[in-house]
């Protein structure tokens, strides 16, 4: 095996100073009835040449080459060279959780810079290392919000991500916590407020909006959080489309902010892995979940950073932790550190400019089903066809069409959720829009 | 002096927000083929934000160079030994990178159609069947994020079977010996935790566990081997103890590189667990994750795994969303499929006999350091060692050196430290994990350092106290950091200017 | 070092009567095997305090340690000088360093605890 980097010979020195002879005594002490008593079954060993083969054949059996306007939490967007290049130094991609800052000032440094530059794309004063995405973000920050009021309804708009209520539903089913749903306007897309209204009480710990929302519009935050807080819950602003960070107006008047940090380097990648942060006001930092890094400085004086207010941690609270969470997605969240850096203040509202130009482009001509101001996605009736006849269609042109709504929103089955970015390329636009009008 | 590296070169490097300076620029977008659109008027009023203050301005040259520099102030495997306890810091293949990078792979939308996706679906395919045979579980879900995760959603599955049959039960038992993460998972899945003490054999006390178990008990989480590196004997009487008062055991695979081709959890009697892929399987830890959390499980609990599974009709790979007993949904999509595909690669690399013998090696190499460092460092419980062994620093602590003093100067030597202060119920404890990717020349070298260190306290523990002595960064001072947080950097007003 | 009007438990608190409210902290033992102390966590005035039970905690770098109330009572003032700068809390834990003021419901439980000279013998010193 080439990755063991002991030869035969070494193996007997080894052995020999501990006093055996076969490597079968290092394990002779466990109980027999648990031991493996034959081979596993799995095929021998493959040479590099081999492996690069296979994973390359399978490549080949997914969409390699196919145009792609799906979008609904999770988008492709061109991923600069510079990306791959820093996280491929060893340094960073074999190291561990920077326990030993005096080791590790390379990744805390990197996440002092992401929390840094999250705080100022989402307008919030403090920010985490990154959580594992955005689905598991969101009941992070219902849980922090509960922790917070001392409340336990929470509140959820239709319009987030359907797998992200799921996973919601998940989190909060044993912990007495109610998760109730408020619905959309037919005709805007938007929340409906006076839903929203009517459910609010005082018992309620926080109510959850995603804007630009699942189907594409974008919410008032304004009013979600004067609702919010006029019955003393707080409001948790929840983003899946980064890049319209870039562009839109942050939600300043938000208590927590959940969010999905894909869109900033990370290729789909079949769902992951990807990185998820939470950011919050300042007066909420011992309730925020998850690793922080903070600056300090060392015993010469220099400026030197390190994993700071870890009593919040499961490793030290047990039981009473935060959350059980024990690692960030450092890897990735360094990928967007790069991403942001490389497009930078002028970058970002350009790449968020041309979305919004590209979507604007696909979308004109087609009937949309609601009429509220969207980013770069949105939702098109399909008319005289199915939804799947059209992406059908599209397939052939070597194009993977809209997201069919159906299979989460059953009112919406005829209809299709469409995402353009800067990657979406005129004329494959062009046909986009030719099969749907 | 021992050890290899000595690095930090770059001594001083500033923050990205420092270096920007207005009108640079790294990058540049295609023209725009359509016509551009007024973000005013297409977002609304008030929903089109000013300028991102404060945003970083640097050109693309300065970006490599931050970075790069940045990252000599890291350590990571390929500069050597990372003997971090219960951490598995392994060498990670190369080859493993780039097959994720494969493009078919790297940009598969996860909602993309079935029929186009049947590459992605065969990797999480063979590695959920792959996993299930290394573990000798039934089923294998890939969906967990991480290993916390991982454990939550077997939490969550023994609370839905227990469930159905009526009772979903009060609390978990753990050891005092566990991950702090268990306790807390157990909390967020509803249950009260008690813990049960170790022997002096550094095991689970079995008498102890059974006056402990009732019919409020709903499972034991264990960790084998635990965290002390030691085989808990008696497992197969704790699961049978367990199981006869209607109560079941998790697993805490974290240890799983001590046992994959020498023996299954699943043989005994174990009723969920789950695997770090990060560790065991060499996924990269990139400075702290991204993870994968696999749970694996038996028969009785495959109902209630989280959906949508997979399942092969007419030669086609499809996924099974009609799961009426599932407990839900952990995390989106499916998992972190790009650790997934390392995790594919590495097995496919090992094969069977591979995977055994580097078992075998992780085992070797963790007994040939313990024998090498026991003349100079107190080993707490003498059981049998397997993938890691766990000494205290109470030989040192009478000169006033602590584990964490050690481990600071053990720096100076060219290493990461081992994992430092725990398991707690070793006082003052050095855990040392170093894996079969390491030789015995860097073993040696490990050795001869912790060997050093012991005679350097010994003559001068001042010295040892002060450590790391070679860093660009000395020691920091954490508790200013905790008192008055300082999370994110804002700009400081001009001098003179300030009001 | 142990005032000798102040009486101790054997969790490592002090209170201090005064009429019917008591000044509660924590001793410089304490303090000292906690290390250097980082965040305290309070309970608001008007709460309940039952004697024996978690009132908040106190918070090194690695370690969080529960409080728990001396006497039964309601708070009546919280020392929030403690938020900004908890190093007071190593610096003078008996004095300007106290925790909360407590009304008591029942002055006899005081006569429970220990007096300096036996909280001293208690902790060795």
């Amino acid at each position: 095996m080439r990755y063991l980097p002991n030869s035969e010979l070494e193996r007997g020195q080894m052995l020999a100073a501990l006093g055996y002879d076969s490597l079968e005594q290092l394990y002779a002490h466990l109980p027999k009835e648990v031991l493996l008593a034959r081979a596993l079954d799995l095929p021998p060993g493959k040479s590099e040449y081999e492996i690069i083969d296979y994973f390359r054949a399978l490549g080949d059996r997914n969409a390699a080459g196919y145009a792609c306007f799906l979008g609904a939490g999770c988008y492709s967007h061109y991923r600069p060279v510079m990306c791959d290049v820093v996280v491929s130094r060893g340094e960073f991609l074999t190291s561990y959780t920077p326990y030993q800052a005096e080791m590790a000032q390379g990744t805390l440094t990197t996440i002092f810079e992401f929390q840094t530059m999250i705080c100022q794309l989402t307008g919030m004063q403090v920010a985490n290392a990154s959580m594992y995405d955005g689905s598991t973000a969101v009941p992070e920050a219902a849980m922090m919000a509960m922790r917070i009021t001392s409340r336990s309804k929470i509140l959820v708009s239709r319009t987030l991500h359907p797998e992200y209520r799921t996973v919601l539903g998940t989190y909060l089913r044993h912990l007495g916590a109610p998760v109730i749903e408020f619905g959309y306007d037919a005709e805007t897309g938007q929340a409906d407020w006076g839903d929203l209204e009517s459910k609010l009480d005082d018992r309620t710990a926080a109510v959850i909006v995603q804007s630009p929302n699942f189907l594409g519009s974008i919410e008032d935050w304004r009013k979600a959080a004067a609702l919010a807080h006029s019955k003393g819950a707080l409001l948790i602003y929840v983003f899946t489309e980064a890049v319209s960070l870039g562009l839109l107006e942050p939600p300043r008047d938000a208590d927590i902010v959940a969010g999905e940090l894909q869109s900033f380097a990370h290729p789909p990648s079949f769902g992951g892995p990807y990185a998820g942060v939470i950011a919050a006001r300042e007066k909420y930092i011992r309730q925020i979940p998850g690793r922080l890094v903070g600056e300090t400085k060392d015993t010469n004086g220099n400026r030197a950073f390190c994993l700071t207010l870890a009593t919040r941690e499961q490793h030290i609270r047990r039981e009473k932790a935060t959350s059980n969470i024990c690692t960030n997605q450092a890897l990735i969240a360094l990928m967007a550190t790069v991403f942001l850096s490389v497009y930078g203040k002028q970058g970002l509202r350009e790449l968020a400019q041309q979305n919004l130009s590209k979507a604007h482009y696909l979308a004109g001509g087609l009937p949309l089903r609601f009429q509220g101001p969207f980013f770069n996605e949105f939702v098109v009736k399909a008319g005289a066809r199915t939804p799947d006849e059209i992406n059908h269609e599209l397939l052939g042109h070597k194009i993977i069409g809209g997201l069919p709504l159906g299979r989460f929103y059953p009112e919406l089955r005829d209809c299709l959720l469409l995402c353009a970015t800067e990657m979406s390329k005129r004329a494959q636009m062009d046909l986009v829009k030719k099969a749907i009008a | 002096m021992p050890g290899k590296t000595r690095q930090h070169i770059t001594r001083n490097e500033a923050l990205l927000f420092e270096l920007s300076s207005p009108g640079k620029r790294g990058y540049q977008l295609p023209d725009l083929d359509v016509p551009a659109v007024d973000a005013a008027s297409a977002l609304g009023p008030g929903n089109t934000r000013q300028e991102i203050e404060d945003f970083p301005e640097v050109s693309e040259v300065e970006v490599i160079r931050h970075f790069t520099r940045l990252s000599t102030w890291n350590y990571g495997i390929d500069l050597g030994l990372f003997p971090l306890g219960s951490c598995t810091m392994k060498y990670n293949p190369r080859v493993n990178e780039q097959v994720a990078r494969t493009e078919g792979l790297l940009w598969a939308h996860p909602y993309q159609p079935e029929a186009l996706a049947q590459g992605a679906l065969e990797v999480i395919a063979r590695l959920e069947a792959a996993l299930a045979e290394i573990t000798g579980m039934d089923a294998v879900t890939l969906e967990p994020a991480a290993g916390a995760q991982g454990e939550l959603t077997g939490v969550l599955l023994i609370r839905a079977l227990l469930e159905s049959r009526g009772n979903p039960r009060k609390k978990i038992i753990i050891p005092d010996s566990a991950h702090g993460t268990n306790p807390a998972t157990a909390a967020m899945a509803g249950y009260s935790v008690e813990n049960v003490k170790s022997n002096g054999h550094g095991m689970i006390d079995v008498d102890a566990l059974a006056a402990l178990v009732n019919q409020e008990t709903a499972a034991l989480m264990v960790t084998n081997p635990n965290t002390l590196g030691i085989f808990e004997q008696d497992v197969v009487r704790i699961t049978g103890l367990m199981h006869s008062r209607g109560a079941l055991v998790y697993m805490d695979g974290a240890n799983m590189n001590a046992l994959v081709g020498i023996a299954r959890p699943g043989d005994a009697g174990i009723d969920a667990m789950h695997l770090n892929l990060h560790k065991t399987f060499s996924t990269p830890h990139g400075g702290g994750g991204p993870g994968s959390g696999a749970v694996a499980v038996k028969k009785h609990l495959d109902p209630f795994l989280p959906y949508p599974r997979l399942k092969c009709v007419q030669d086609h790979w499809t996924f099974d969303y009609d799961r009426p007993r599932s407990i839900g949904k952990v995390r989106a999509f499916c998992g972190n499929f790009g650790v997934l595909v390392r995790a594919l690669a590495y097995i496919l690399a090992h094969g069977g006999p591979g995977l055994r013998q580097a078992t075998l090696d992780a085992v070797l190499n963790a007994n040939y350091v313990r024998k090498g460092l026991e003349p100079y460092y107190e080993l707490e419980y003498p059981s049998p060692s397997m993938h890691e062994c766990v000494f205290s620093d109470s030989r040192q602590a009478k000169r006033g050196v602590r584990t964490m003093d050690i481990a600071k100067r053990l720096i100076d030597y060219g290493f990461h430290p081992y994992t430092v202060a725990f398991p707690l119920i070793v006082h003052g404890a050095l855990m040392i994990e170093p894996t079969e990717t390491e030789s015995k020349q860097e073993l040696d070298l490990f050795i001869q350092a912790m060997a050093g260190i012991a005679k350097e306290i010994e003559q001068n523990p001042e010295f040892v106290l002060k450590a790391p002595h070679c860093t660009r960064t000395s020691r920091v001072d954490e508790v200013a950091a905790a008192r008055k947080p300082v999370v994110r950097w804002t700009r400081q007003p001009a001098a003179g200017k300030a009001d | 070092m142990y005032p000798e009007n102040y009486r101790y438990t054997k969790e490592h608190e002090w209170v201090s009567v005064e009429g019917d409210v008591g000044t509660m902290g924590i001793t410089f033992h304490a303090q000292k095997e906690l290390g250097d102390i980082v965040y305290v966590d309070l309970p608001k005035a008007g709460a309940t305090l039952e004697q024996g039970k978690p009132l908040g905690s106190v918070e090194s770098v690695k370690a969080v340690s529960d409080i728990y109330a001396p006497v039964s009572g309601v708070v009546v003032e919280v020392n929030e000088s403690l938020a900004r700068s908890p190093e007071k809390l190593n610096e003078d834990p008996h004095g300007a360093a106290w925790l909360v003021k407590i009304r008591l419901s029942d002055s006899s439980q005081v006569n429970q605890l220990m007096p300096a000279a036996e909280y001293q013998s208690y902790i060795g010193e």
